[in-house]
């Protein structure tokens, strides 16, 4: 369903005449996401919130008319001037979002089954 | 402060405490960065109700938005097969054709959306994987067998009622042997879908595509999924005789009972407050106002679904999680393709 030109996920640039590579390791950065909703965006902020390292996350839809979400991340900058690049806090929510439904899917399975063993008995 | 951590308040003209709050930094000697680990062990589910058209369960230990992201998955994205298009050879019935292909589009489907194909836009052929056929054809005649006296239509005359059993599946390319004809058709044979009387006829071609609630209402596989926050009411001072009585004819039957104390006096109980409703009637009355708290917990969600019957309630809900799991994979794929470029 997804053609190889259909960019899902989209990184605005932090400033302009800005390096790249610089964009990647950046402690703040927007994102556009493209066909999602309150679904994705108020659950993966939750999780990012949950994230020690993060100063500032939050989304928004820009127009309830076009289908795509905001999605910003701040890091908190160390003492030492250090911070966790955004883009890695936002992998690690997703993949943070990704074991807790595994984790609710484990347990809804189990309870269910037990619950249909228990019925035929 | 616990009480503001996991605990929505309800006054009685204003609620408090409805954000979650408990993120690192916050609280003062809470940590309460996430530990999946600890998440695995507050998580609990229990079953109240499961069967084939309905489920209710307790969801514990879990944030709103997460419940929320699976009550909307469960509503608009899960797809399933619907009517989409209707050839109309003909339709001499009172109902037009575009109101009668509306009322056949949301008749529910006994089919399993798994085993069919997303229709790529644009394609007008019926493939074997993508469509589903069904034929729809039904005339009105006198009855010559009518009993005298009585005016049912049913008895004056054949076919008056087209129901949805008059729906016949026609099978494409190699579905007769991938499915048996009672796995396919409509949920409910008795689907009222027009009134017919004699000289009128209806004779369609009815065309199932695969497709989500997003797009059209009739695609959502659920009659309605929705939760609602576990109450919870605590008497702050004991509550006795008629006041006793006029709090539990504040809530609904079942949630107070009034109990035999030593003293010969009765006083109030609170015994199922899963019940309430959270009407916050008793905040009305001044004498019970300042005696009662009423709340709701935070992370307690009492999950009901109920399916439109091509899916169990139970499948839906497992399909609904790995939905949400799929969106996540999806967007590392795109965050780790990128970042090999």
């Amino acid at each position: 369903m997804q053609s190889n030109d259909y960019v899902k996920l989209q990184v605005c640039p932090v400033d302009d005449n800005t390096n790249a590579k610089l964009t990647v390791g950046a402690p703040n950065l927007s994102f556009i996401i493209r066909d999602e909703d309150h679904t994705l965006g108020n659950s993966l902020r939750y999780v990012i919130m949950k994230n020690p390292d993060v100063d500032f996350c939050g989304y928004t839809i820009p127009h309830p008319s076009e289908s795509k979400i905001n999605f910003r991340i701040q890091s908190k900058i160390n003492n030492d001037s250090t911070s966790t690049p955004a883009i890695d806090i936002f992998r690690q929510g997703l993949v943070d979002l990704k074991q807790m439904c595994s984790i609710v899917l484990e347990k809804y399975e189990e309870t269910t089954k037990t619950f249909k063993d228990m019925e035929t008995n | 402060m616990n009480d503001i951590r996991t605990r929505i308040k309800l006054e009685d003209t204003e609620l408090l405490n409805t954000t979650s709050t408990n993120f690192p930094g916050n609280y003062p000697g809470y940590d309460d960065r996430l530990n999946l680990d600890e998440f695995r062990k507050n998580l609990q589910i229990q079953i109240s109700h499961l069967d084939n058209t309905t489920t209710e369960f307790d969801i514990i230990g879990i944030d709103a938005s997460i419940t929320n992201a699976f009550r909307r998955i469960l509503i608009a994205e899960l797809p399933s097969m619907a009517i989409e298009k209707v050839h109309v050879t003909e339709n001499s019935s009172v109902l037009p054709d575009d109101v009668l292909a509306h009322r056949l589009g949301l008749i529910p489907l006994r089919a399993n959306a798994r085993l069919f194909v997303d229709k790529t836009p644009g394609d007008t052929k019926e493939h074997e994987d993508d469509t589903l056929v069904f034929k729809l054809k039904a005339t009105c005649k006198k009855n010559p067998k009518a009993t005298d006296g009585n005016d049912d239509p049913k008895n004056l005359y054949i076919n008056s009622s087209v129901y949805t059993e008059h729906m016949e599946w026609i099978p494409i390319g190699n579905q007769a042997t991938k499915f048996k004809m009672d796995d396919v058709g409509p949920v409910f044979n008795d689907i009222l879908v027009v009134k017919l009387r004699p000289g009128q006829e209806i004779d369609l071609k009815l065309v199932c595509h695969k497709g989500i609630g997003r797009d059209h209402a009739k695609f959502s596989p659920v009659c309605t999924a929705s939760y609602r926050l576990m109450p919870e009411i605590v008497l702050k001072k004991p509550i006795y005789d008629k006041d006793a009585e006029q709090l539990q004819k504040c809530f609904t039957q079942g949630v107070i009972e009034l109990e035999d104390d030593n003293n010969g006096r009765r006083h109030a109980v609170v015994s199922k407050p899963r019940l309430d409703m959270c009407s916050r009637e008793a905040l009305r009355y001044p004498e019970l106002k300042d005696r009662i708290e009423l709340n709701k917990i935070r992370d307690h969600f009492i999950f009901s679904i109920e399916s439109a019957g091509a899916l169990s309630p139970d499948q839906l809900f497992i399909d609904s999680i790995k939905l949400l799991m799929s969106k996540c994979d999806r967007l590392l794929q795109e965050i780790d393709g990128n970042t090999n470029n």
